[in-house]
């Protein structure tokens, strides 16, 4: 991103913890996703049963990562609330999506599907906007 | 001892899981078959244990019930010896490791409705020497058996169906005690064993046995090369060992048993859960060989089942359709044809043990009914013969397993949950058992 190096950075980086927490959800969430995919193509039942570890472990760190967010919502300074709240509100609506789709992967074989395949494409990009948010610690409208 | 029934399923998610109302679970040969639904949660209801205090199940008017064995350890089947003694299968099985999340939450609920105690992995004897009634004796007949559940006796054979193998005592009339280890007649598919009780009984001549073998998934989640010589019966050559399937796609065949005028083989299979309370029924049907009745790609009959992936239209084509269906989720695991001697409303017809639900609300089982033969065919209203095994809380007393018709009248009930056997005899003048109106409604014992 070249549009990056022009901003000016604000506040301080992510804790380290808070870092390692968030860099969970996005590559198990994908990863489900493509598990969910050679399911569909192959109807080789091991994919979808991937899936549903995939998606358990990210909702496992997923779940730590959106309290950390809750918290931080609290302590933020005042400047920088209305990003923590989108930040928080991602992470949240991509829980509630893993959730849901750990769920209908709990489903016995097809019957998962197409659905479960659908969730995790909502939740792997819900993943994804959430680190890009969570990663990027500037002051969202600075660039212009 | 007070516990609450466990739902699941009927909390905030439940909003999608309200599947349509289960209203009474549908028997007959032509059951109702709504879509296939099932919401976000399976519903799940667990009974709990919760013991008889001092009442017995509940027996049809002119019939009484007595409990002839107590702390048995997982009775499962019976089997009634020629002089009279009672063989008791004592056994726990599977060894299905849990492969996703789901196993594991699953597992943890549904052991709650079972009997903590361990498998006897044996098979006790009982006798009643003099005739009263009462099992005075009892012995272990064979231990060190690996969850035995079929039994048949035929031809001075002894025929066990453990989890994984056909074995053969030798039995002479009056014997106690297996003289000796067993012989192994053929091995049988063990594999994880999702559905591990092997199921037994010999043709009339006793030329072959035959074994209900289960699938080894609900519906193909393990995958179909778990599936490999199961959700089947077995037709096995008593002498040699030799072994074929004789019908396919019995999803998981828990009894079998033959019909004694006609000879057809009949079995209680029990069929798929997760689409729904009143999908699909468990069934009571004639196997036929050579016949396919479904399982994975479609249910009663011709309807398809969309979860089992790769689709097989032309199997589907072929299942045939059940000839008796005893409800969904009923879990139906003990069958055996009635004689004259249980009374002139149960003369002719079928006994069937049903283990009951967790996949539906209110749960359905948990009771033996009666279901009317005339001319080898299923015909008229099944009845309920053994009931009360749900309190008014809705908890379990006891589950009922394997049903055996005692030819001198009597039936014989094993229940898994409370470790007991029953014995249901018609009250007959002659014995003078009972106290007058003892055998109306619920028994003190």
């Amino acid at each position: 991103m070249v549009a990056v190096s022009t901003l000016r950075v604000v506040g301080r980086p992510l804790h380290p913890l808070q870092a390692i927490l968030l860099a969970f959800p996005f590559p198990l969430f994908l990863s489900a996703l493509f598990s969910d995919i050679a399911y569909t193509a192959s109807f080789h039942v091991q994919w979808v049963n991937f899936s549903s570890w995939l998606i358990a472990v990210g909702l496992f760190f997923g779940a730590f990562a959106l309290l950390w967010a809750l918290v931080d919502l609290f302590r933020v300074e005042a400047h920088r609330r209305k990003r923590q709240i989108i930040y928080f509100l991602v992470l949240l609506s991509m829980w509630g999506f893993g959730f849901i789709n750990a769920l209908v992967h709990a489903k016995d074989a097809w019957a998962s599907m197409p659905e479960g395949l659908y969730l995790s494409v909502i939740t792997a990009l819900l993943a994804l906007v959430a680190a890009w948010i969570g990663y990027s610690r500037f002051k969202l409208g600075d660039a212009a | 001892m007070k516990r609450r029934v466990l739902s699941m399923g009927i909390g905030a998610l439940a909003l999608s899981a309200c599947d349509d109302a289960p209203g009474e679970v549908q028997r007959g040969p032509d059951p109702n078959l709504p879509e296939p639904r099932r919401g976000l949660l399976p519903v799940m209801t667990i009974p709990r244990p919760a013991g008889w205090g001092n009442d017995l199940p509940v027996v049809p008017q002119g019939y009484t019930i007595q409990p002839i064995a107590t702390d048995l350890r997982i009775p499962r089947q019976t089997l009634v010896l020629p002089n009279g003694d009672i063989l008791v299968a004592e056994g726990s099985g599977g060894n299905a490791p849990p492969l996703r999340p789901k196993d594991f939450i699953a597992g943890v609920i549904k052991k709650l409705g079972r009997s903590s105690v361990a498998g006897g992995d044996r098979i006790t004897l009982l006798r009643d020497a003099d005739g009263d009634g009462i099992y005075e004796t009892r012995g272990i007949f064979a231990d060190n058996l690996n969850a035995p559940y079929g039994l048949a006796l035929v031809n001075g054979g002894l025929y066990v169906a453990n989890q994984d193998a056909l074995v053969r005592f030798d039995y002479v009339d009056g014997q106690t005690e297996a003289a000796g280890p067993p012989r192994t007649i053929t091995l049988l598919p063990s594999a994880i064993n999702h559905h591990w009780t092997k199921a037994l009984t010999a043709s009339p001549d006793g030329r072959f046995l035959y074994v209900g073998i289960g699938s080894n998934s609900n519906i193909t989640e393990r995958g179909m090369d778990a599936e490999v010589n199961r959700a089947m019966v077995w037709e096995i050559d008593a002498r040699t060992g030799a072994h074929r399937p004789y019908a396919t796609g019995l999803r998981n065949p828990t009894a079998l048993t033959f019909h004694p005028d006609t000879g057809q083989l009949w079995a209680v299979v029990n069929e798929r859960d997760e689409i729904g309370p009143n999908l699909v029924p468990d069934y009571l049907t004639s196997v036929r060989e050579g016949g396919f009745y479904g399982w994975p790609y479609s249910y009663w009959g011709q309807n398809v089942d969309i979860r089992a992936q790769p689709q097989d239209p032309e199997k589907v084509a072929s299942a045939i359709r059940p000839d008796f269906s005893l409800g969904s989720h009923v879990a139906a695991l003990g069958v055996d044809f009635s004689t004259p001697a249980m009374g002139a409303a149960f003369a002719e017809g079928v006994f069937v043990g049903e283990h009951g639900s967790w996949n539906r609300s209110p749960p359905s089982g948990y009771k033996v009914i009666f279901v009317p033969f005339r001319d080898g065919r299923p015909t008229g209203e099944a009845i309920d013969f053994v009931s009360g095994f749900l309190n008014r809380e809705g908890n379990a007393r006891g589950r009922p397993v394997g049903v055996t018709v005692d030819p001198r009248g009597a039936l014989i009930v094993a229940d898994d949950l409370t470790n007991t056997v029953w014995r249901v005899t018609p009250t007959s003048p002659r014995l003078g058992a009972l106290p007058p109106g003892g055998t109306d409604g619920v028994q003190r014992r």
